[in-house]
């Protein structure tokens, strides 16, 4: 029993995730690294879809970093890395996706509806503004 | 009366989209493969058995066929080889593979336990075209068509309910 809860507490300790992630640092540069560094806490792992590439150890985000690293190295544009993602995984890969195509009519509907709530209140607005107890109450220039 | 026409048109026009967006059933956390439509990824790997033989691409044209991620580590893989297996010996279509992140004796090993169920094991030890191939967890079954071009991905273990509901369908309509 107690060497049981002894085990336990040694592998809350040792917490096995927190030294299995390769935190070293992948340039020299640190211009190049923090480059990588931004483009892995954007990425979200896909077999772990509330992790970045950054915070999880699977295979897929490991490749990932990996391919991530080489592309840099290679000399190659975040914009070309984040092609390379989303060729393969989709936009769902970037936790911003970039806007373009149906991710545009996301970002503009809110507005779209903004127009017709407007075109709403100020037709309700002039609807009312024309009842007959208006031209009562204001029984001069109510036509204007 | 006339002053409903407008937010009845409203509703008209947003209703169906509405419905679109949310009534095809699809699991959000299942992930559609970026190649339905388009060529499979180009790779060329050496097979499994044979260091010398490859495998690429140029082999998954001129009949349906399958490419099955698996590794020996991935427990689903050997949840659904049995199914695997009954697929080769109906002979119905031939299955490719790419062994994925693994190492060669013990994907060996496996094929010779578990018996083996592949045309050809491409094997993708460096897991570069896993990434191209946009897998994110083994299993993973690619239906291909005679074309060369992806169909459909199932991810997780195949087994007759997928196949007969997914796989089966969509065979079918290609073959008409």
């Amino acid at each position: 029993m107690m060497r049981r809860l002894l085990v336990m507490v040694i592998f809350c300790f040792i917490a096995p995730g927190t030294w299995a992630i390769d935190t070293d640092k992948a340039f020299d540069d640190p211009v190049l690294q923090a480059r990588y560094d931004k483009l892995i806490a954007e990425v979200r792992c896909v077999t772990c879809q509330n992790n970045n590439i950054k915070d999880s150890n699977a295979f897929v985000a490991t490749d990932l970093r990996r391919e991530i690293r080489r592309m840099i190295g290679e000399g190659k544009t975040d914009a070309e890395v984040v092609d390379f993602l989303v060729t393969r995984y989709g936009d769902f890969v970037l936790y911003r996706p970039r806007t373009s195509g149906k991710m545009l009519l996301l970002w503009i509907a809110p507005f779209i509806f903004l127009v017709f709530g407007v075109v709403a209140i100020v037709r309700v607005i002039r609807h009312r503004a024309a009842l007959p107890i208006n031209e009562a109450l204001d029984s001069k220039g109510a036509s204007k | 009366m006339t002053r409903y026409v407008w937010p009845l048109i409203a509703v008209i026009v947003i209703l169906p989209i509405f419905w679109l967006g949310l009534s095809d059933g699809r699991n959000v956390n299942e992930l559609q493969s970026q190649y339905i439509g388009k060529p499979a990824p180009e790779f060329d790997l050496p097979t499994l058995k044979d260091p010398l033989k490859r495998l690429s691409n140029k082999d998954l044209t001129g009949q349906v066929s399958l490419v099955n991620i698996w590794a020996t580590w991935c427990s689903g893989c050997r949840a659904e080889h049995g199914f695997l297996m009954e697929l080769f010996r109906e002979g119905n279509i031939p299955i490719y593979a790419i062994n994925w992140r693994d190492n060669r004796p013990a994907a060996l090993g496996w094929l010779d336990q578990l018996g083996d169920p592949y045309v050809a094991s491409g094997f993708d030890e460096d897991a570069r075209v896993g990434i191209d191939w946009g897998v994110y967890g083994a299993p993973e079954t690619f239906l291909i068509n005679p074309e060369g071009q992806v169909v459909y991905r199932h991810a997780g273990p195949l087994n007759p309910t997928v196949w007969a509901g997914e796989f089966l369908p969509r065979i079918e309509g290609m073959s008409q």
